[in-house]
């Protein structure tokens, strides 16, 4: 069934860098071969040693198994693209180059857009460049990404029905988070700018769990969850409750939170390294047909495990004791005291929830991604504009202002005006901040906000 | 270990222009945030907006450098008044995210392909700073021990520690007036400000506009001093890093801001200097498995957000302020 | 009783006692003055007129909608719908400061005082038509420091006359409760407004001191100024007030002076009540609490 005429394509370089040379061969097996062009290897022979070893993959945009794509001149450099050339190889009919390496160190692998097969070019930021640092510790596994868009277009209906479903997809991914930050500004009246962390916190564990304790991604994820949760906590007992209980300003925690951002970026860095990696398991998956849509099962589950938990969150939010506790201290913490709440103890309760969720939110973006020391970083813009267009510390408002942040990110670079692109693609991020504000001038309180009391 | 060399590094970064960079863009941030309680976390979307002014006017659009002088100013302040008509009539947060929004917008707009002709994409643009250079009295760099300054960057810190002075005698002459008295009071309780008829928004917009000038004029003194415009130098973990200067001085204080730039560039640099040294080399002062050379560099920032934390906890009114007079405490 | 508390009576003489009464010579005149928060209409104000040159109180249970109507009639809050006037200026959309250089100042029932600014700069900060307040002469000092000397000048009298002069050089966040509503009068007083707006300004105040300030405040009106003034206590009421004016959830329920206010049924009904003798915080406590359930109630099912 072919709804669409025409798809998106994306090649993927996927580098594997294996120091030791006995994992050469196990991950890079790749597909079939295709027909050949000329000038291309037949194989390439995997260096011995330490070696950097690339396999260039097109996967079609996530449609049906992916391709090898031969004839690709890559080179790898020492330190910077200036740096002294250790190799050029044009990748075989496995799409795969190995070149051997002298030791640990920074390399750059660069590829040559000039000899990429025809229809496809690079897209992004044109970048052909991508620096990889190796270490000897463990053999360390990369997989990075270049996108290219062939040049046939797809039609603006199917184009509209991707960015769609990707935009809900990310929106969803987005509301873990902003419902974490919203809980938590809502009950403590912190704006917390270490959020973003929070969201890196979940992905880095999931790595940890998974390439480090070699378990699946499902268990690791939830483990990651799991030592979000307990994060939050720690974090709410050794440090924001007792700043609360000196009496910190608002203001003044709000620093201690860029502060402690700061902080834990450097540490993820720092421990993690800057390169940014792939889990084990459902890197690059294929996609099928729900309909007029297409998912990748990895996709399907995103979608799954997100909405279930935002409807039981919210569910035991409105209807449990706590859940209705929190929104009383919410409301008004000094009058829950006065009325023998635990104000504390709700306190700490959404810490445990909202760090979990936003954990949660991590180990999704890092199972739709890759994961970077900086991936939480980059979302938190973005969550913040969630959270401020729904109606600061407003639950449904966090929710609606997701899917809007989410779907505009996704859907206005597909928007043509007069053959004009009012967002280009490079910059999705725009579209969405840019409705953001323009919301806020129609609507100060936010979506679903409430006007402030005055005198 | 070399001392030396770290305390060269140290000194020299402290008085050299990166710190200039940062007294200016803290000048303007303490006009907004210490003095007028503005949360403005999009200062380096006012300095992207100048330097990038100045550079498409003389590199894009073939103005004269002085001509460019003008619309990059004039930039500043229009994003001031953009930012601020929405904004300042709404709750504190909103200017807070507006302007965090408003300058990653600009900078990713800056820096885009699609953009390339005007901007220069993600390099920028370069060739807009001859009439800077030319400029330039001085025919050998400074070099006393300490502190050592190549020719370019003895001129850079001369106009810009001037820059500094000025905008110093400036903040303080506004601040001992009853106008600098209605930025306090709005700082403290808007409501009260305009219960006994003063104009809150007009004085909001018109520190907003100030604080947006420094900002600009900060960014167009970075990429004079450096030669080029460059996107990626003008995201907001500057403007966080800018605000750790400032509370490491003393927000609402004159000097603040200069100061605070001057030991947190003496702090990034001997911190980086001598860790750096510490890890590098056949058999090195901290062995590798503990830290290798290419992360020496992040334990200044490991540090800074550290200090910066405890700084807030501790000492919210700088490292040279007075407690009664802070800016921003308990409420 | 004084002759000018007689002379401010006078004029209020043949005025029927009833909600909404026209007055001989009104310095506030409003109609169909509607504020609704969600479904409460908080203020529902058919007519409202307030007299010249004399004392006004303005009381009613908690919630009844007063601090709104203040808000309202200030420019600090917008109304759905209705317009008022403020000495024939007409007033509706006009923002809060403009309404307060028209003379028309009021106070806050959360005091609003400026922590990190000094006592004598809170003050200073009141005068209006400022020299040095323009952007582009303040940096020259002898632009203004001529002006600013007056200003500090009748600063100090008024915080000696409020018994505020021993707190000149300290820092207004250290003052206490009392003195922070002292200095709020004081502050709203170098406006040197026609109307005083004020809302509570005896909660927390000593015994001894409220006396004092009774005092002030029909001084106020015998220098020519209008008061209009929110309270609970009742005392206070009856003492220094010359027409009363009662509202209940939104409404004026009742006009007249304090004697025939205070034996009116209608008043006792909605206001004095069962509560006549009760504490009034306790009152206050109970409603919220009601409140603040109802509303998370309503919340739940929504
Ligand atoms: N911003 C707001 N949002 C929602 N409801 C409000 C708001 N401001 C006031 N109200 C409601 O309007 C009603 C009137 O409030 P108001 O503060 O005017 O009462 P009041 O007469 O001043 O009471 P008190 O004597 O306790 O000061 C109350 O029910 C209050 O809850
Ligand atoms: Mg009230």
């Amino acid at each position: 069934m072919h709804l669409r005429p025409a798809t998106l394509l994306t090649a993927i370089l996927a580098g594997l860098i294996l120091l030791a040379p006995v994992t050469a061969n196990a991950a890079t097996t790749p597909t079939p071969s295709p027909t050949a062009s000329t000038g291309t290897p037949e194989k390439n022979p995997v260096v011995k040693g330490p070696n950097i070893t690339v396999t260039l993959k097109d996967v079609k945009g996530g449609k049906g198994e992916p391709v090898p794509v031969p004839g690709v001149k890559l080179t790898v450099h020492k330190d910077s693209k200036t740096g002294e050339e250790l190799g050029t190889q044009t990748t075989d009919q496995a799409g795969r180059v190995s070149i051997g390496i002298p030791g640990n160190g920074t390399y750059v692998v660069e590829l040559d857009p000039k000899t990429l097969p025809e229809g496809v070019k690079l897209s992004g930021n044109g970048e052909t460049t991508k620096t990889v640092q190796v270490k000897i510790a463990a053999a360390t596994f990369v997989q990075f990404q270049i996108g290219a868009v062939v040049v046939k277009e797809a039609s603006f209906g199917s184009k509209l029905i991707d960015a769609s479903t990707s935009g809900l997809k990310y929106g969803l991914i987005i509301a873990l988070a902003a419902l974490g930050l919203s809980l938590i500004f809502g009950t403590t009246g912190l704006t917390n700018f270490a959020h973003g962390e929070l969201i890196t916190f979940g992905g880095i564990m999931t790595y940890m769990f998974n390439r480090g304790l070699g378990l699946p991604v499902i268990a690791a994820g939830a483990l990651a969850v799991l030592a979000s949760a307990l994060f939050g906590f720690a974090q709410d007992r050794g440090m924001w409750r007792p700043l609360r209980n000196r009496g910190t300003g608002l203001i003044a925690m709000m620093i201690v939170s860029i502060g402690f951002a700061l902080l834990l970026r450097s540490v993820f860095q720092y421990t993690f390294g800057g390169s940014t990696k792939t889990l084990s398991q459902y890197v690059a998956q294929g996609r099928s047909d729900y309909g007029p849509i297409a998912l990748s099962d990895k996709e399907v589950a995103i979608f799954a495990i997100s909405i279930v938990t935002l409807v039981v969150t919210c569910i035991a939010l409105m209807r449990t004791r706590l859940g209705k506790a929190m929104r009383a201290v919410s409301d008004n913490p000094a009058l829950s005291a006065s009325s023998g709440m635990r104000v504390d103890g709700v306190i700490s309760s959404v810490w445990i929830l909202g760090t979990a969720l936003t954990g949660l939110s991590g180990v999704l973006l890092a199972i739709n991604q890759q994961v970077n020391f900086q991936m939480g970083f980059k979302v938190l813009l973005l969550v913040f504009a969630a959270v401020t267009l729904g109606g600061l510390g407003t639950i449904w408002g966090a929710l609606l202002g997701s899917l809007v942040i989410g779907l505009m990110v996704e859907v206005a670079p597909v928007i043509t005006l007069w053959g004009w692109h009012p967002v280009p693609a490079s910059i999705k991020d725009v579209g969405a901040l840019v409705v953001m504000i323009l919301i806020l001038l129609v609507r100060p309180q936010g979506l679903l906000g409430r006007a402030q009391r005055i005198g | 270990m070399d001392f030396g060399t770290v305390i060269d590094a140290a000194f020299s970064a402290a008085l050299g222009p990166q710190a200039i960079v940062f007294a200016l863009a803290a000048i303007g941030l303490n006009v907004h945030f210490g003095y007028t309680g503005l949360l403005n976390f999009g200062q380096a979307g006012f300095m992207a907006i100048a330097a990038f002014g100045l550079a498409v006017s003389v590199v894009t659009w073939d103005l004269s450098f002085w001509l460019g002088l003008v619309i990059a100013l004039g930039a500043s302040v229009l994003l001031a008044l953009v930012l601020g008509v929405p904004t300042l009539r709404l709750r504190a947060d909103y200017l807070a995210i507006v302007t965090i929004a408003t300058s990653e917008i600009l900078r990713l707009i800056f820096g885009a392909v699609e953009f390339k002709d005007t901007f220069g994409g993600s390099n920028g643009l370069t060739g807009f700073a001859s009439t800077y250079r030319d400029l330039n009295p001085y025919n050998s760099g400074l070099d006393i021990g300490v502190v050592s300054f190549s020719v370019n960057d003895l001129w850079s810190i001369t106009v810009g520690w001037t820059l500094v002075g000025l905008g110093c005698l400036l903040v303080w002459a506004l601040m001992r007036s009853p106008w600098g008295r209605v930025l306090k009071s709005i700082r403290e309780d808007e409501d009260a400000v305009r219960s006994l008829g003063k104009n809150v928004f007009a004085y909001k917009m018109q520190a907003l506009v100030l604080g947006g000038i420094f900002g600009g004029i900060a960014g167009i003194f970075h990429i004079l001093k450096q030669g080029s415009a460059v996107p990626t130098d003008f995201n907001t973990t500057f403007t966080f890093y800018a605000y750790a200067a400032l509370l490491i001085g003393g927000a609402a204080r004159v000097l603040g801001p200069v100061v605070g730039s001057i030991v947190f560039w003496f702090l990034i640099a001997g911190l980086g200097s001598f860790f750096g040294q510490a890890t590098s080399g056949t058999d090195p002062l901290i062995p590798d498995f503990i830290m290798t050379n290419t992360q020496s560099s992040l334990i200044r920032f490991i540090l800074l957000g550290l200090g910066l934390m405890l700084l807030m906890i501790f000492r919210p009114q700088g490292i040279f302020g007075d407690r009664r007079e802070i800016a921003i405490d308990a409420r | 009783m004084p002759v000018e508390l007689s002379a401010a009576r006078k004029a209020l003489e043949g005025v029927p006692a009833e909600p909404g009464a026209p007055k001989p010579d009104p310095i506030v005149k409003g109609s169909n003055i509607l504020r609704t928060f969600g479904g409460l209409k908080a203020v529902d104000v058919e007519h409202i007129e307030i007299q010249r040159g004399v004392i006004t109180a303005l009381i009613g249970p908690n919630g009844a909608g007063k601090t709104t109507l203040f808000n309202l009639l200030t420019g600090f809050d917008e109304p759905d719908e209705g317009d008022w006037s403020f000495n024939d200026h007409t007033l509706g959309k006009v923002p809060a400061y403009k309404v307060a250089r028209l003379g028309m100042v009021r106070t806050f029932q959360l005091t609003k005082v400026l922590s990190k600014l000094k006592v004598i700069e809170n003050m200073r900060l009141g005068a209006t038509g400022q020299r040095g307040e323009k952007f582009w002469s303040a940096p020259f000092k002898s632009l203004w420091s001529s002006q600013e000397d007056e200003i500090t000048a009748r600063a100090d009298a008024l915080l000696e006359r409020f018994k505020l002069d021993a707190k000149r050089e300290d820092f207004a966040g250290s003052l206490s409760g009392g003195q922070r509503k002292l200095l709020e009068m004081a502050r709203a007083l170098m406006v040197d407004p026609e109307l005083i707006m004020l809302d509570e300004p005896m909660a927390g105040v000593n015994p001894a001191l409220k006396q004092s300030l009774l005092g002030h405040v029909k001084s106020l009106r015998d220098e020519g100024r209008t008061v209009l003034f929110v309270e609970h206590d009742m005392d206070m009421v009856r003492d220094i007030s010359d027409w009363v004016i009662v509202m209940a959830q939104g409404q004026i329920v009742a006009e007249g002076t304090p004697q025939s206010v205070m034996a009116d049924q209608r008043v006792i009904d909605a206001y004095l009540g069962a509560h006549h003798d009760t504490d009034i915080t306790e009152v206050d406590l109970a409603e919220l609490e009601i409140e603040a359930e109802a509303e998370l109630d309503q919340e739940g099912t929504s």
